[in-house]
């Protein structure tokens, strides 16, 4: 694949087209999920979505993955319009739910399985190299509860990219394991992303995590739920933990708190 | 952490210590069973209470004896056979029944009060209509074991299926998988640590439907051999009936223990794999 400058990608590859989402809760009264989004994201770039809880940012995620139809707007993917799942995505969620019946080998052809009824030799093939280039080699006949949380997780990202998706969806893949793992993943996914160029949508409600993954950030605010912000993360790549310790780094860190607590000023 | 020579010595010193208490833990439960049996004969034996009151166990082991292992089998046989049909009958309604219900709010909403009605029904008063209804054979006493045992079926399985969590059924609907498919892949294997804790309860459940069902209507089983002897005066083979009933009982729910760690040991607790 050839050498990608995610910051250099004019086409857009996903985009918001005021974008609004309403709930109607249990009570009858109207929650605005989303309000307006718009944006572009370019291909293969890393976007992090960084915000306070109840800010859409789930729900953003849902409805690029098609698994909810907004109220306004549209989702358009290669200009085409998002009205359901695709194939060009693959999902990392919260929690890695794998299927703790199945050991982590076929934990990750499942999703073939399951949509197919069958896998193909190419995709137990591409399995080995995924389990081995996630780090968990050894780990293919083990069910997931003989393995951390950590690397639980790391099989679920195996999971999601087993069919070798364009655009990798991670709703706050991080944020249930303890802060080394997380430092550990982070940079690791860093690794994966280089090796394998993909357009990434990550959750997250961690700065740092978001300065040290994204090429932009995606500042949202809550109630109504909005896009604040794009910040452009001028950080020279390759990054690592020492890129947490430059001075843009604590610049940028500083701008995105300032945004976040000023919005709860506000209130 | 200790260095892993200190802790094998340590190990094997605290060895013998901790084999005694293993056994000790093993061996507790049947030494209370027999203090007991020897204080029920005892007591039967000193207070000189007639059979019909309360029978000595060895009173019981004569009884039972007499009765001869032809009767018993025939009789056991006819009580597990009903159990067992009707076991396998709530499993087949229950499941399906289930999945309805974890499918649809509207069958939800039909179909659960009327299954709470069934629940509340004292079905010991409902057997012998059932009987007359249904007339003599199998079929009342297979329906009778079903009433009573298929109710926890249903309830754990719609559980189970609805405790699979959010996420998983998200990645199924994000692969454009049937709902056939998820309920299948997904979402009953899920239900099976569920399913598995109300089949346990039903299996002993189904020997009680069994029991009722032949104390209404029936020629041989446990329950009729219960019923036929207390009506002669027959206690202590009444008692020798009790008692297989509570080895049936017990027997079969091991068994239902045991097909799931034989072919679910997954959805055990960790402890236990």
């Amino acid at each position: 694949m050839s050498a990608a400058a995610p910051n250099a990608t004019p086409r857009p590859n996903i985009s918001f087209d005021r974008v609004s989402q309403v709930f109607t809760s249990s009570d009858g009264s109207e929650v605005v999920a989303l309000d307006n989004a718009s944006f572009d994201i370019g291909r293969h770039e890393f976007i992090a979505v960084l915000g306070p809880s109840g800010c859409g940012k789930s729900t953003l995620l849902r409805i690029l993955a098609g698994l909810v139809r907004p109220t306004h707007g549209q989702v358009s993917i290669y200009g085409s319009p998002v009205d359901g799942p695709r194939d060009e995505i693959g999902i990392v969620f919260q929690k890695p739910t794998l299927l703790p019946w199945l050991n982590i080998r076929d934990n990750l052809t499942f999703p073939m399985r399951h949509k197919y009824g069958r896998v193909t030799a190419q995709e137990i093939t591409r399995g080995e190299e995924l389990l081995e280039l996630v780090g968990l080699k050894e780990f293919g006949n083990k069910r997931p509860d003989e393995l951390s949380g950590g690397m639980q997780q790391r099989a679920a990202i195996a999971r999601a990219l087993l069919h070798d998706p364009e655009i990798l969806l991670m709703d706050e893949p991080f944020s249930a394991l303890d802060a080394l793992t997380r430092d550990e993943l982070s940079l690791e996914l860093l690794n994966i992303w280089t090796q394998r160029p993909k357009t990434v949508l990550f959750i997250t409600h961690s700065i740092p995590e978001a300065l040290l993954l994204a090429d932009r950030i995606l500042v949202m605010s809550a109630r109504p739920g909005r896009v604040q912000e794009i910040i452009d993360v001028d950080l020279p790549r390759p990054r690592s933990m020492e890129t947490l310790t430059e001075p843009r780094f604590n610049e940028l860190a500083n701008h995105i708190r300032r945004k976040v607590f000023s919005r709860h000023a506000d209130h | 952490m200790s260095s892993p020579t200190t802790s094998a010595a340590r190990s094997s010193r605290a060895m013998p210590t901790i084999k005694l208490k293993a056994q000790a833990d093993r061996l507790a439960p049947w030494l209370a069973l027999l203090v007991l049996l020897l204080v029920w004969e005892a007591a039967c034996r000193l207070l000189k209470l007639p059979s019909f009151v309360l029978p000595s166990p060895s009173a019981i082991l004569a009884a039972t004896q007499k009765v001869g292992f032809g009767a018993w089998s025939e009789h056991i046989f006819a009580t597990l056979r009903v159990t067992l049909m009707g076991y396998g009958l709530s499993i087949l309604i229950g499941i399906p029944l289930a999945i309805a219900l974890a499918s649809s709010r509207l069958m939800s909403r039909t179909l659960y009060p009327l299954l709470v009605i069934v629940q509340s029904t004292p079905i010991v008063a409902v057997a012998p209509i059932i009987v007359v209804v249904m007339g003599a054979g199998d079929l009342p006493r297979v329906f009778i074991t079903f009433l009573i045992a298929f109710f926890p079926i249903v309830v754990s399985c719609v559980t189970g299926l609805l405790a699979t969590p959010e996420e998983l059924v998200e990645l199924s609907r994000s692969l454009g998988a049937s709902k056939a498919r998820e309920y299948r892949n997904i979402r009953l294997p899920y239900a099976i640590p569920h399913l598995f804790s109300a089949l346990r309860i039903s299996i002993t459940l189904a020997v009680i439907g069994a029991v009722v069902a032949e104390f209404v209507a029936a020629e041989k089983g446990l329950g009729y051999f219960i019923n036929f002897s207390t009506s002669m005066f027959q206690v202590p083979q009444a008692f020798a009936a009790l008692m297989m009933l509570v080895v049936i009982s017990l027997a079969l729910f091991h068994l239902i223990g045991l097909l799931q760690k034989a072919f679910f040991p997954w959805s055990l607790p960790k402890a236990q794999h």
